[in-house]
């Protein structure tokens, strides 16, 4: 399992414009993505789950990544969060 | 005449007839069935078709409001596709029997109820979403065609309990003059939709609503979020001049992009927009703004999840300065504090942060990690005209050290053999302490910046997000806007540029009295840049007024 962590700094927060944007690369990839806020887990590629974590600016959520890739696929996802929110 | 106050969701003004419709989707009563498989199946049918039908809106909404704003409707889409939803439908259906469109009903109420229970206000307007979808789902299984709105007739003001952003982008802007709703609020989707259009509308009326009567005259205000009902002649002819003159002004401004910021008198001033990410240039060019007068550069701590390294920093500011291409970027070094938290810099919680270990504070302390930002910053400043100032300055101790911190950098620098170029370096003036003692900070430093939000909030003891004092935050109350005029005038006396780049850089009933002081560069958010133009265009500076200081 690979795992990171990343701070919001968009500053409507995880709202669904993003939210759905992330929902859509965690189907891309092949790994299992779990979004962890507080303890709270959702899967990555559920949209009511990730929106339902109510994420908003500042807050540090962690990314779960299970999976053959995971490793590369972690990156990845890394890179999208910081070009996107 | 009745006068109605509710919430101002979109500007403009509209004069018409207001037009009720009865978009309120009627609830489905509980229903159960035996044949659960085949009810499935009609819930199937009916979810495609309206992934369907919103597809079709995503196509039109985007050539109406553009990509950005449309992509509510792909979210529908994609909620309507969600697991999560789909299930708990399915299993409404299979375990209880309900129908199909009672278990569709069910399910929208209650992700609409989690939402609406939410403490974040922008998720809590998602709710409306939420039923947005699923009545549409139910109206397909009812075998009942939406409120079509796009079949109204004549030019009216639509009065409804609320409106779904479905509905908003169906809105015909030759025929619908504005829109007026109970409920609602600023960031919904509908509001954003009809800012973006251009609709003027007025949210948020409650139970005032039903004072209207279909077919009154009303005058719609959506500056203030007032409705004025049956106006008198006189109001109706003020209206009629403000609404022609708005119209003017939104063209206006378009007109202004590469008109250059001077007043009547011939005095140039610059306006600049300021940026939290390298991205946000392209807005600032869109505006045409002439520099950035605030590049933040907390950003760079906050993503890279650890302390950013100087190739990386140097890169960051490297691309801004390049594509200014020769303008001005005025980055504001590290402005982190215990309630700016950044991960991989520790600090430990602080009974009052604001008053705390912050920004050049920690700078100064922390010199490793302050060096690299220098460094990176004076290798950037070959690339392009770069100006870097330190925030929270209340000593001339202080700019001596920043200063001598940059000269060490620089030899450096020379010793490694590694390009470097030069920068403005300036100060941010946000204590009172700062403004009081600038006429000695002047002779130090190559420019001022005021920062407008944090001097309020010193000078006038009062933290603005405190929800029981937030309304005593005022820029323009008169001891802020005298240290201002201080820290103008010992700018001017030593022949330093001074900028203001708070929030009230954009309030354009201070601008008249910031330029008067001696401002000269006012930096913005980069969506007001052309409003401030037109106002900085309409400024007379060489005729007499009542000295403004002397009330203050």
């Amino acid at each position: 399992m690979k795992e990171f962590h990343y701070t919001i700094r968009d500053e409507l927060g995880l709202h669904a414009r993003p939210a759905s944007l992330l929902v859509k690369k965690a189907g891309e990839l092949s790994s299992r993505i779990v979004v962890v806020k507080k303890g709270r887990k959702v899967d990555a590629r559920r949209l009511f789950g990730v929106m339902s974590l109510g994420i908003r600016c500042g807050d540090a959520i962690k990314f779960k990544l299970e999976g053959p890739k995971e490793e590369e696929e972690a990156e990845l996802l890394k890179r999208f969060c910081e070009n996107t929110f | 005449m009745k006068r109605l106050t509710g919430i101002g969701a979109s500007r403009g003004v509209a004069i018409g007839k207001v037009h009720f419709i009865d978009n309120v989707v009627k609830r489905v009563e509980c229903d159960t069935v035996v044949d659960t498989v085949l009810e499935m199946e009609r819930f199937e049918e009916a979810r495609l078709k309206a992934i369907e039908m919103l597809e079709e809106l995503h196509q039109k909404a985007k050539n109406t409001v553009g990509p950005e704003e449309s992509i509510i409707f792909e979210i529908h889409q994609l909620l309507l596709r969600d697991n999560d939803y789909v299930n708990s439908v399915h299993e409404l259906i299979a375990k209880s029997h309900y129908s199909a469109a009672y278990a569709a009903q069910q399910t929208g109420e209650r992700f609409a109820q989690m939402f609406s229970a939410m403490e974040d206000a922008y998720l809590r307007e998602r709710s409306a979403d939420m039923i947005d979808i699923s009545s549409r789902v139910v109206r397909l299984l009812q075998g009942e065609a939406a409120y079509d709105v796009s079949q109204i007739k004549g030019q009216i003001i639509i009065a409804a309990k609320d409106l779904l952003p479905s509905e908003t982008i169906q809105l015909d802007r030759d025929r619908v003059l504005g829109f007026v709703t109970s409920g609602g609020s600023q960031v919904s989707h509908s509001s954003i939709l009809a800012r973006t259009m251009g609709i003027p509308s007025v949210i948020g009326l409650g139970d005032q609503l039903a004072e209207l009567v279909d077919g009154d005259m009303i005058v719609l205000d959506g500056f203030n979020g007032v409705l004025i009902a049956n106006p008198p002649d006189k109001l109706l002819k003020d209206y009629h001049c403000k609404q022609a003159e708005y119209q003017l002004y939104r063209e206006r401004l378009q007109t202004l992009k590469g008109v250059p910021s001077r007043t009547q008198d011939g005095v140039e001033i610059e306006i600049y927009g300021n940026i939290g990410h390298p991205s946000d240039v392209d807005s600032v060019l869109a505006n045409d703004g002439q520099g950035v007068g605030l590049f933040r550069t907390e950003f760079l701590y906050m993503e890279y999840g650890g302390i950013p390294s100087e190739q990386t920093q140097f890169e960051a500011y490297r691309s801004v300065l390049e594509r200014m291409n020769g303008r001005r970027v005025v980055v504001r070094t590290l402005d982190l504090g215990a309630d700016k938290a950044a991960p991989g810099i520790s600090l430990p919680a602080e009974e009052n942060p604001a008053l705390g270990y912050r920004a050049l504070r920690i700078c100064l302390k922390e010199q490793a990690l302050f060096k690299t930002q220098l460094r990176a910053l004076l290798r950037a400043a070959l690339y392009g005209h770069l100006a870097i100032m330190f925030p929270m300055v209340i000593s001339l101790d202080e700019i001596r050290q920043a200063k001598e911190l940059v000269e060490v950098c620089r030899e450096e620098l020379e010793q490694e053999g590694i390009p470097y170029g030069d920068m403005e370096l300036g100060i941010m003036i946000e204590t009172p302490a700062a403004a009081l003692l600038s006429d000695l900070f002047a002779p130090e430093v190559d420019f001022f910046s005021i920062g407008t939000n944090d001097l309020t909030q010193y000078t006038l003891a009062v933290d603005r997000m405190n929800m029981k004092v937030g309304d005593l935050y005022d820029p323009r109350n008169p001891a802020v806007l005298r240290l201002v005029q201080i820290a103008a005038e010992s700018a001017r006396r030593h022949g330093i540029w001074c900028g203001v780049c708070g929030e009230s850089a954009a309030d354009r009933r201070l601008t008249e009295h910031y330029l008067r002081m001696g401002v000269t560069e006012l930096s913005v958010t980069p969506a007001s840049i052309l409003e401030m133009r037109e106002k900085v265009l309409s400024i007379n500076l060489s005729t007499e007024k009542e000295h403004f200081m002397s009330r203050v």
